[in-house]
């Protein structure tokens, strides 16, 4: 895999296929953490942090335990006591999304301990949004598009994992900008808060549509 | 009564009688030359486009301030001007009913939903733009009409596409590795003659967007804006040095700085996006700082765009993309208050 292969997938992670405007993934912390930009920071590097991290994990977890090639390391295991065993016997792809959620949750379990040690604001306000990322379809989606979509190899899964979460903190970053200047503005009552940040998330998303087809 | 701090003097005083009327018919006024341009190369039709731009605008912006029971303040001029610009948009040849669905979503959803002038986050006409390029592409970029006194794409050799389209596939001919020698010839001929067209492109003699073609109808009512005040000069002027030099700097054949600046910046709708659309005093930056970063952005957008992007033509996404910035730009631009310390210990408090 070549420098500008990476390069490539990094853009189309962050502007192209942004995971948020594009994808439309993680939609619940880009809604509930963008009122204070001070918070989507956090947020942000909270979730390229765990990104990165689930991108290199799951990605050994697929490779080495779940897929029915030689190097599995279970099939490995039975072939010592037994060498008539195959691979194919141990094809537990199936098990993807129950494995990646095991290890995904326990890594922010991890990260939340490592926050409340070392940031207390950051951690108070994080607050439930933290845990939400437990289950956040964003991270499960970056691990499920590196492994079972495109086949990337480690490098790549951990670029993707890494530029995907830059492209969740750019595009939280800029909605909530847009977000702290909108509490001044006169929205109509009936589209206060909610509609209105989904509406805006909707109108960047068709301004991120200029991004299509880029290519190198 | 609170007593009055400001030493007045006596009268006569020099009144300035700005208003946002006077502000939004003077940028009509400045598009008139534009739009009879337009008329002049692409027929009746054009005229009528805009009619129905105008008119669906003012249409939506009415009903909607009459549904929301607030005084209804069309007279403005405001609806027009998106109505106009929406219509300056689009193809020449799309069907009538365009422009109706382009200003009633870039009214209503553009700007009404954030309760009207003044609070919007994007430019109303190119929200209605960008709606109507991701529901009917085809349309959008393949209903052209020959200008009356030339061809589509300005040059004699082909007909099919605007300059930026053919200049896109003679670059997508020319990267591919695949390509004969007679096709990498023919290539580089029809560019080299693309880039001096120039004369055409400045006049509008070409195929394109119904407003956007004749950069010198624009460029007199983009410098009338100017110089009374109602377009600040450093967002055009950003503009067009961040394209130019990216566009000399990078997109030569024959390594650095043998680009052509002109031909990029005179095709497409660079001049109407530079001096009418970038310039929207509401989604633009305060800060004379941040005027700059939001023009050189829009130029450095467009570039990326144009040379990686799927699309031949960039403005209107990149001012898109730098009004969603713009919140942030005013944010991190903000001038210092005279005699203000910098007290992070007092600025974490607050928090």
């Amino acid at each position: 895999m070549d420098f500008g292969n990476i390069m490539l997938i990094a853009v189309s992670a962050i502007l192209v296929n942004n995971i948020v405007l594009a994808k439309f993934l993680g939609l619940c912390p880009f809604l509930g953490v963008s009122k204070k930009l001070d918070a989507s920071l956090g947020m942000g590097m909270a979730v390229i942090f765990v990104m990165t991290l689930a991108s290199a994990v799951t990605w050994i977890i697929y490779e080495y335990f779940l897929l029915p090639i030689p190097k599995n390391f279970i099939f490995r295991f039975f072939h010592l006591f037994d060498p008539s065993v195959t691979p194919s016997m141990f094809d537990l792809a199936y098990l993807e999304t129950i494995a990646f959620i095991l290890v995904i949750a326990s890594l922010v379990q991890l990260v939340e301990m490592v926050v409340q040690r070392i940031s207390p604001p950051l951690y108070e306000a994080l607050g439930i949004y933290l845990p939400l990322i437990t289950t956040n379809c964003a991270i499960l989606g970056v691990a499920e598009l590196n492994t079972m979509t495109n086949h990337y190899s480690f490098i790549a899964s951990v670029v993707h994992g890494f530029s995907a979460g830059i492209g969740f903190t750019l595009a939280l970053i800029l909605m909530s900008g847009i977000r702290e200047k909108l509490e001044l503005a006169d929205v109509p009552p009936s589209l206060k808060g909610l509609p209105i940040a989904f509406m805006v998330a909707g109108l960047m998303s068709l301004a991120f549509l200029g991004f299509s087809g880029l290519k190198f | 009564m609170p007593t009055n701090k400001l030493a007045v003097a006596v009268s006569p005083h020099i009144r300035e009688d700005v208003s946002i009327r006077k502000i939004m018919y003077s940028v009509l006024i400045a598009l008139v030359p534009a739009l009879i341009g337009s008329v002049f190369f692409f027929g009746p039709r054009a005229l009528w486009l805009s009619l129905i731009g105008v008119a669906s605008a003012v249409a939506t912006e009415a009903g909607i301030q009459a549904i929301r029971k607030v005084p209804i303040e069309v007279s403005d001029g405001s609806a027009a001007l998106t109505g106009l610009l929406v219509a300056f948009n689009l193809p020449p040849g799309v069907p009538l009913w365009m422009p109706i669905i382009g200003s009633f979503v870039g009214i209503a959803l553009g700007k009404q939903v954030f309760g009207g002038l003044g609070r919007n986050i994007l430019n109303p006409a190119l929200v209605g733009r960008a709606f109507l390029m991701a529901s009917w592409p085809v349309e959008m970029t393949t209903r052209w009409i020959v200008p009356k006194y030339g061809t589509l794409s300005g040059i004699d050799a082909v007909t099919s596409a605007t300059p930026l389209g053919v200049f896109k596939s003679m670059n997508t001919i020319l990267a591919d590795p695949a390509a004969s020698l007679i096709e990498i010839q023919k290539a580089n001929t029809i560019l080299g003659k693309l880039f001096d067209s120039w004369g055409n492109l400045f006049l509008g003699n070409v195929g394109g967007c119904l407003g956007e073609t004749s950069a010198l109808l624009l460029l007199i009512g983009g410098i009338f804006l100017l110089w009374k005040g109602y377009a600040d000069w450093r967002i055009p002027v950003g503009y067009l040095v961040g394209l130019g030099v990216l566009s000399w700097a990078f997109w030569g054949r024959n390594g650095l700085f043998t680009g052509h600046p002109l031909f990029h910046l005179l095709s497409g709708g660079v001049i109407l996006g530079a001096f009418f659309m970038a310039t929207d005093m509401v989604t633009s930056p305060v800060t004379p700082r941040g005027r700059w970063i939001f023009g050189l952005g829009c130029g450095i957008f467009t570039f990326i765009i144009r040379k990686w992007g799927g699309y031949p033509e960039g403005v209107s996404y990149s001012i898109l993309l730098m009004n969603i910035v713009t919140p942030l730009i005013d944010r991190y631009t903000k001038p210092k208050i005279f005699g203000e310390k910098k007290n992070k210990d007092k600025e974490q408090k607050e928090r």
